[in-house]
């Protein structure tokens, strides 16, 4: 119905592919591609027409090609009955796919030196941002986590890309044994970093937001809840975030997200209702807070 | 050959019987993307408070054969900002709206009726009674209670404006759907809608913990299909002069067929809008081609056809 929204197309899946722990999924969706910026995703429908699966599964586009009239890439892990169904799909399957969705990564306006932080499958998206990056100037440094070797995500790709390319794992099976916020200090450093992006589990984004802090520069992070529809009206993917006037409001990762500043996060409240939140039981609304509110434009 | 697809739920008449049910569609705005919200029947928006309402903690949602179970509660912007930012922008865009309410009181249900109803251009109230009532000391809904739902009813009835129609949507979890129905209707509701969802829980075998928050969810999807289309067929028996919306797991346009057979007047379309934006224009278009391959011209014909056939319960 526009031509920056999102759209729902049945698309032909050109080939699945292992990477490491991971499979990686392109279908031919060339209204999705031309959309796409770095950090939207794609919800995708498993199990068939008649599945008893019902909900779209949510996953970060990692890859777009012009090949095909618009490819897009996405990656996932088989978790459970709707991935492994997914991971069975073959050249020409046809794939519901709704996308792009969510707020992209918004990039500098300047050439600046940026850091990007992943954490496992949540690397996937930092790779178009990294181009995307790179196509302005800026420098970028690469750090990725995970929690054994074959779950780092294209550690060679990130080499090939960035300046520098830093990897931490639990285990020690690669790179620095540990977590990335372990090494990313350091890399701020060395780098002179301005700005860091980040995209992984909540607890790995709550640590990155805190040593961005600690440096003094802005973090953008893309958070990875569980959604069922992925285009804002479920409610159910909501966190706490501080809004530009001081309110919490409970958002949708979604729609209002999946990027969000990382300050602005309550990482702390995540799975609760803080009792500050607009709309908490005993919240007193004031009438500036409403009519902010009632001009907020969700289109 | 395209049949009439024009229906009536008391004074409000709409193009097609197709619309979304609320809490599956916001105020249209999203699914708006997707598709023309003019082209379906009606847009049932999400239950509206008094006052905005940050709903409850995560995890909301768990997904269940054929079904999910939700429990945002009732998170939304209230009523102030409904009717100057939501309302206008469904309007504007050709909308219908049927306006779903939901007061923690009956007191705040007769508010939200009387403010609602004095807008411009809303086609109708739905009656959520399956909000807790504060008032009973087991947290049950109103809708467990016909006495209590019936009250609300007549409270939100004497506060709407008079031409605009009252939906009473009920819960099918009570002992007698039939008994709460005739409450309501009793109580001057102009139609009803059935069914909400259904009180339910999934527990996460990994942690052995509810896998929402607080424990129990409402059931939606597939899964209630057979029993929302039962409910609607005891209650067409009873009151076959009553419109109904018929709800509960609809996904495709035959789905639609089975419950105006069974005594829908209309039909809402939930739970699929998540897995499938396009949903509602799909299934009028698969709906409308049921009617053609059986050469129905009109769908006021088919509402109760299952009963003509000589069914019983």
């Amino acid at each position: 119905m526009s031509d920056n929204g999102p759209v729902q197309t049945r698309c032909p899946v050109l080939n699945v592919r292992r990477v490491d722990a991971y499979y990686a999924i392109t279908v031919v969706a060339p209204g999705i591609a031309e959309r796409f910026r770095s950090g939207q995703f794609v919800s995708v429908a498993v199990g068939g027409d008649h599945s008893s699966t019902l909900l779209r599964r949510p996953f970060a586009i990692h890859d777009v090609k012009p090949d095909y009239g618009g490819t897009v890439e996405f990656l996932f892990a088989v978790r459970g009955s709707g991935t492994a169904w997914l991971a069975e799909r073959r050249s020409r399957d046809l794939l519901d796919v709704v996308g792009p969705l969510g707020r992209p990564f918004p990039l500098p306006r300047d050439p600046v030196n940026c850091v990007l932080v992943g954490g496992g499958s949540g690397s996937a998206p930092l790779f178009p941002l990294a181009q995307s990056l790179r196509r302005r100037g800026c420098r970028v440094d690469f750090v990725l986590g995970a929690a054994s070797a074959d779950r780092v995500f294209s550690a060679i790709t990130a080499r090939r890309i960035a300046e520098t390319a830093a990897f931490t794992t639990d285990d020690g099976s690669f790179g620095t044994r540990g977590r990335v916020t372990d090494v990313l200090g350091k890399v701020i450093e060395e780098a002179r970093s301005d700005a860091v992006y980040a995209c992984g589990p909540m607890p790995m984004l709550r640590a990155v937001t805190q040593v961005a802090g600690g440096h003094g520069i802005p973090v953008q992070v893309a958070v990875e809840e569980t959604m069922a529809c992925g285009i804002g009206i479920c409610m159910t993917c909501v966190i706490p975030v501080v809004g530009e006037d001081g309110i919490t409001r409970m958002v949708r990762s979604c729609v209002d997200g999946p990027v969000f500043r990382g300050e602005q996060v309550r990482f702390d409240d995540v799975g609760t209702i803080p009792f500050d939140a607009l709309g908490a039981p005993g919240w007193k609304g004031t009438g500036a807070s409403l009519a902010a509110e009632s001009a907020r434009d969700i289109a | 050959m395209n049949a009439d697809l024009r229906t009536r739920l008391g004074s409000l008449r709409l193009p097609n019987p197709v619309v979304t049910a609320a809490g599956c569609a916001g105020s249209g705005r999203e699914l708006a993307q997707f598709f023309d919200i003019g082209e379906i029947g009606a847009v049932t928006t999400k239950s509206l408070m008094l006052e905005p309402r940050a709903g409850r903690p995560a995890p909301r949602m768990a997904e269940t054969p054929s079904g999910m179970l939700s429990t945002t509660g009732m998170q939304g912007p209230g009523v102030d900002v409904f009717l100057q930012r939501d309302l206008p922008w469904l309007l504007s865009r050709g909308g219908r709206a049927i306006v779903s309410i939901a007061g923690s009181s009956v007191g705040e249900f007769g508010e939200l009726a009387r403010r609602v109803s004095e807008a411009e251009g809303v086609g109708a109230i739905e009656v959520n009674l399956s909000c807790p009532n504060p008032a009973d000391p087991a947290g049950r809904h109103f809708a467990d209670d016909a006495a209590q739902a019936a009250t609300v009813v007549q409270t939100v009835r004497s506060h709407a404006r008079s031409d605009v129609p009252v939906l009473a949507k009920l819960a099918a979890d009570v002992p007698d759907v039939v008994e709460l129905a005739g409450a309501c209707v009793g109580a001057r509701a102009d139609g009803l809608t059935m069914i909400n969802t259904l009180r339910g829980m999934s527990v996460d075998t990994r942690t052995l913990r509810p896998a929402v928050a607080g424990g129990m969810g409402g059931l939606s999807g597939p899964a209630i299909r057979p029993l929302a289309v039962g409910c609607v067929f005891r209650v067409h028996e009873a009151f076959p002069e009553v419109p109904i919306i018929g709800v509960g797991g609809v996904r495709t346009g035959t789905d639609v067929l089975e419950f105006m057979a069974a005594g829908a007047s209309a039909v809402a379309v939930g739970t699929v809008n998540f897995s499938d934006p396009s949903a509602c224009t799909r299934v009028l278009r698969e709906f409308t081609e049921a009617l053609d391959a059986r050469g129905v011209s009109r769908v006021s014909d088919i509402v109760g056809a299952a009963h003509r056939a000589g069914a019983g319960v």
